[in-house]
């Protein structure tokens, strides 16, 4: 388990004073077919970008809520890693983008036979969002409707 | 703080009709947030699957996560996960 104590000075006093959301657990959507038959997409805080192609992410008063769309058939050693906090270990995940966007393992898992279809777009955050009042009321909504237009019936969530 | 943010993405998903399952660096926060389901790793801030280029120990966390996705509830579901090949439990 990752604890506190990993991360600086300055980032153990931001957590101490922080205060977490809290949730009652209240939405519940079961999947509404086995996993060998669902298309499953991936959604990251890694703040992975396509350099070229995507805006990169801002470091902006309260975390930059918005979210870059990653296809299916992108080659991930291209991608940029993006996340505007310093708060984690960059070293995994710029040797290995598997490490917080898993697509090799879940085109693997497509392969034999685990998981019904890998969705054709996936989609990373930075997830160092403070502040997560828009995410929540505006870009995490455009992120469902993406994901729905396009199919998805499962989402693995993968923070850094 | 990511732990957080996959969290709150996940509430809004689930809203919308997308099953979701989240990976916890962080119990706690997770608790706190309450996705509908979640797999609490035992790695550090950065690496959430394990080590990087260990794509065996990827796939076992993968299939730990996904295969909450077929549980029949109540949510929260959050479940400790565990390398040795044992199922990740409650706690």
């Amino acid at each position: 388990m990752a604890e506190f104590a990993e991360l600086s000075l300055r980032h153990r006093l931001e957590m101490a004073v922080y205060r977490w959301r809290r949730v009652k657990p209240s939405v519940w959507f079961p999947l509404a077919v086995p996993l060998r038959d669902a298309k499953v997409a991936l959604v990251t805080t890694a703040g992975l970008f396509r350099p070229g192609v995507d805006r990169p992410f801002q470091n902006v008063r309260g975390g930059d809520y918005s979210f870059r769309i990653i296809p299916d058939d992108a080659e991930l050693h291209t991608l940029a890693v993006g996340q505007t906090s310093d708060a984690f270990d960059r070293q995994p995940v710029e040797s290995d983008r598997n490490s917080a966007l898993p697509l090799d393992r879940l085109h693997q898992l497509v392969a034999i036979g685990e998981i019904g279809a890998s969705a054709p777009r996936h989609l990373s955050f930075n997830g160092s969002i403070t502040a997560p009042g828009r995410l929540i009321r505006d870009s995490a909504p455009d992120a469902a409707r993406l994901l729905r237009d396009d199919g998805v019936q499962g989402a693995l969530l993968v923070p850094v | 703080m990511c732990t957080q943010s996959v969290g709150l993405i996940a509430g809004v998903l689930e809203q919308h009709g997308i099953s979701t399952v989240c990976v916890a660096l962080v119990r706690s926060i997770a608790e706190s947030v309450s996705p509908p389901r979640a797999l609490a790793v035992p790695f550090r801030f950065g690496a959430p699957l394990g080590e990087a280029n260990d794509a065996e120990g990827q796939m076992g966390v993968m299939r730990s996560a996904l295969a909450l996705l077929q549980e029949s509830g109540p949510p929260p579901i959050l479940r400790d996960y565990r390398s040795s090949g044992e199922p990740p439990r409650s706690r």
